[in-house]
């Protein structure tokens, strides 16, 4: 489905089967606790769709997952506790915005990398061209009418 | 046989655009004319066999001739007729078969344009312009032949994803290949002028138009598939972070710098190195971006590695023209002599750092999109990146961007006086940060991010209207004075402004998406949800049906107070040839700010599960990048794109008789 789309260069995201996804009966009584879960929700992936986060699709499993998180804030676990949870159970494949770790160094630091070498590149040139078009010293400008002085001498 | 003799067609196009390339490429060489002269008839030939291919794969569409395969997999003889036609593109060959459509066009157009730019410069830029068409052509004739013929012919199709049965899909992948297609242009061009050597000022001017034309068409493009995928998708969200969706950014942020970057080197012949690489890059995104969303490589590497076919020949296609011209630029980059001199603080400056910030964004989109497969193939190891990453990564990006735009539109070319610049903003800076303050007054105890967003939006179409006003206002003149030198200004300032407001206008609409109101409630006939200052009433729930699918239609009134503001109804969706459900969105427009509910579930008892949501300015968001685009057109229609290129020198040679 979401193949389809794709194969036709749509800048979009389809997913298999729209709307749904967080229903009436899983709402939290206590709206402080709902909006945690949700927010963790949004960061978790649903792992047989392709880029949805479960908190978006209603594919059975993300429903499951769903549930978990909010069972887990129920017992009281912090929200960094129901990740660790779901990601011990999933793998690290669930997790929308990967941790920082050695693996995903690269990743997270990237952005700051290309800024820096991007800079340091416009320093570099900015220096360099610095003395290309610096005027001509006096003695420049004498050796240089002197030349051109000479130049039909030269030829002749 | 109209089948046959479109795809005859195509590889008619296939050999013609073989002499397309080498003919006129031979004739610069040798400097010769008659041979250069081939590039023109030979591109207006190309794009006439594509067309006519083309019409006859959408007449095989219009009159559902299921003898072709194409058309038995993406068809229905009871599909209403718009996307009869629209689904000639709504497959992998079909859309290929548009992407070379579009590429051809404007090659042609490139021919018919005989003043656009110096003889030799075009014959290089049609070559080369060629070079991707015949690639191209090749790919779909190997691998993904539109005209396959099955035998015997069933009787029905097996109809159109469901999903692509939408206006939404005559409008958007048209505007999008322009878009991508359209900077091919900038890149024959760039080639084009590596091949000989010589870029100038007259380069950047005869480039420009076609950079903004494709610029304009992306911009369009991107918004419409962000409109679509918020009132089709069903859940309110406007922008995924989806890698396609990513496919078409990131030209878009290129694009974007390159259309800067040009400014600089047509007006100040500085920054050529770069605006060349830039011209490389754009295209080679657009090239990374087919490549992604065509090979299967997205779903995942294994169906990559299942059926490599395709993926293979797209990736080798990639890297002979992203590689060849890399070495070409590597070979010629030197030979481009530093133009204009400027200092750090300047027009220029700003533009500089304008590209460094785009490119950057750029780099972060790419890295992001790309980290997961390379991590995969390389270490095995399984990660996601997904929207949490990018909001993170990328907003810090933009928003020093967003805030250096009046900056740069303001100061002076060659070396500008920061304080002058100050002074001539405070007005503008000053309303922004009231506006955010009274925002921010008016939703005490809601997000913060909203308020500054808005503010943040204010100050770059304050800003923008700011340039306007100090070019054509001074102290003490009458009214009538001002409005004569208002209008006298070039279109390209006038356009200028406009773009940048529409970017604020955006940056208001996402910065507002922050106070929508999401409520998720089971919902019976009579009862009323809220979600923020609207209500919304159940009517009724009927079943109907339509040409090829059955639905379920949950009609609600939209409430705000005791005052009825309008109805609308949501569905749910069941297309009976492919068994797949959809759901349609009920959208209300308030104003700038819409009430969107869509059906989740219908129970059996009688209720229904709905979402409802209460979207504060949304229509800003896409209105932005409308704004964005017509400021675009405006500059195109400037005058000096008009007048064409200042005639030079021809090469002697070439005006000899031939021996």
């Amino acid at each position: 489905m979401r193949i389809a789309a794709a194969a036709l260069g749509l800048a979009l995201a389809v997913s298999a089967l729209p709307a749904a996804a967080v229903e009436p009966g899983e709402v939290l009584p206590d709206p402080a606790l709902e909006r945690r879960a949700r927010a963790i929700s949004a960061d978790l992936r649903c792992l047989v769709c392709q880029n949805q986060s479960i908190d978006e699709s209603d594919a059975p499993l993300a429903k499951d997952l769903r549930l978990l998180v909010r069972e887990r804030l129920k017992a009281g676990d912090s929200d960094e506790a129901v990740r660790e949870f779901v990601v011990r159970r999933y793998g690290e494949f669930v997790l929308l915005r990967p941790r920082f770790a050695l693996h995903t160094a690269l990743l997270w630091l990237a952005p700051a990398i290309v800024l820096a070498l991007g800079a340091l590149g416009l320093l570099l040139a900015l220096n360099r061209r610095k003395p290309e078009t610096a005027p001509l010293s006096a003695e420049e400008r004498a050796r240089l009418a002197k030349l051109l002085d000479d130049r039909p001498a030269a030829e002749g | 046989m109209l089948i046959e003799a479109g795809h005859f067609a195509l590889a008619l196009a296939l050999g013609l655009s073989v002499i397309q390339c080498a003919v006129p490429l031979w004739g610069s060489r040798t400097n010769d004319s008659v041979l250069m002269s081939v590039a023109g008839p030979a591109a207006l030939a190309v794009f006439a066999c594509v067309a006519f291919s083309f019409a006859a794969l959408t007449i095989a569409y219009a009159t559902s001739d299921f003898s072709v395969l194409n058309v038995v997999e993406n068809s229905h003889s009871s599909k209403p007729f718009i996307y009869k036609l629209t689904g000639v593109w709504g497959n992998h060959e079909g859309s290929m078969l548009l992407w070379i459509l579009i590429l051809t066009l404007f090659g042609a157009v490139v021919a018919v344009a005989h003043e656009s730019a110096p003889e030799r410069l075009r014959a290089n830029t049609l070559a080369v312009q060629a070079a991707v068409t015949a690639a191209f052509l090749l790919f779909i004739l190997a691998t993904s032949n539109p005209f396959t013929r099955v035998s015997p012919a069933p009787f029905e199709g097996q109809d159109l994803n469901p999903i692509l049965q939408d206006p939404g899909l005559a409008i958007h992948p048209p505007l999008l290949y322009i878009g991508y297609v359209g900077f091919s242009i900038t890149f024959a061009f760039a080639m084009g002028a590596l091949i000989d050597g010589r870029i100038d000022a007259v380069w950047a001017r005869a480039v420009r138009p076609w950079t903004l034309s494709a610029w304009v068409f992306l911009t369009l493009g991107i918004a419409m598939g962000s409109y679509w995928a918020y009132y089709e998708l069903g859940w309110g969200g406007w922008w995924f972070w989806d890698p396609v969706e990513n496919a078409s950014l990131m030209p878009w942020l290129a694009g974007t710098a390159l259309l800067h970057s040009t400014v600089v080197m047509e007006k100040r012949d500085a920054l050529k190195v770069w605006t060349i690489l830039l011209a490389i890059l754009t295209f080679s995104l657009s090239l990374l971006g087919t490549f992604l969303v065509r090979s299967g490589v997205l779903t995942s590497v294994h169906a990559f590695a299942v059926d490599p076919a395709r993926g293979v020949f797209i990736l080798a296609i990639l890297v002979i023209f992203i590689g060849g011209s890399l070495t070409l630029f590597a070979l010629r980059a030197s030979l481009l002599k530093q133009g204009g001199l400027f200092a750090p603080i300047s027009r220029e400056g700003a533009l500089v750092l304008n590209n460094l910030l785009l490119a950057t964004a750029c780099a972060t989109v790419f890295i992001g999109t790309l980290y997961p497969l390379a991590l995969e193939a390389l270490t095995g190891a399984k990660i996601s990146v997904g929207a949490p990453f990018f909001n993170l990564t990328f907003i810090p990006i933009v928003v020093p961007l967003l805030l250096l735009v009046p900056f740069g539109q303001t100061m002076a070319w060659k070396r500008g006086d920061p304080l002058a610049v100050a002074q001539r903003l405070a007005a503008a800076f000053g309303l922004a940060l009231m506006v955010a303050i009274a925002a921010l007054a008016v939703t005490l105890g809601g997000p913060v991010a909203a308020p500054l967003g808005i503010g943040l939006g204010v100050f770059v179409i304050l800003g923008a209207l700011t340039d306007v006003l100090a070019r054509s206002w001074s102290r003490g003149q009458p009214f009538a004075v001002v409005l004569r030198r208002a209008r006298g200004l070039p279109r390209s300032a006038w356009g200028t402004a406009l773009a940048h407001a529409g970017l604020g206008v955006t940056v208001i609409g996402i910065a507002a998406t922050a106070w929508s109101v999401e409520t998720i409630a089971t919902i019976r006939v009579g009862e009323r949800v809220a979600a923020g200052p609207y209500t919304a009433q159940l009517e009724a729930v009927v079943p109907r049906t339509g040409p090829n699918y059955r639905e379920n239609v949950a009609r609600f009134t939209i409430w705000r107070g005791e005052r009825e503001l309008g109805a609308v109804e949501t569905m749910k969706r069941l297309y009976v040839t492919r068994g797949m459900p959809t759901t349609e969105a009920g959208i209300l427009t308030v104003g700038l700010s819409q009430a969107y509910i869509s059906f989740a579930e219908a129970r059996p008892d009688g209720a229904v599960d709905i979402r409802f949501f209460y979207k504060p300015l949304v229509l800003l968001i896409w209105g932005g990048a409308v704004v964005m685009a017509l400021g675009g057109a405006l500059s195109l229609t400037d005058r000096r794109f008009r007048v064409g290129a200042p005639a030079r020198a021809r090469s002697a040679p070439a005006a000899l008789p031939a021996e």
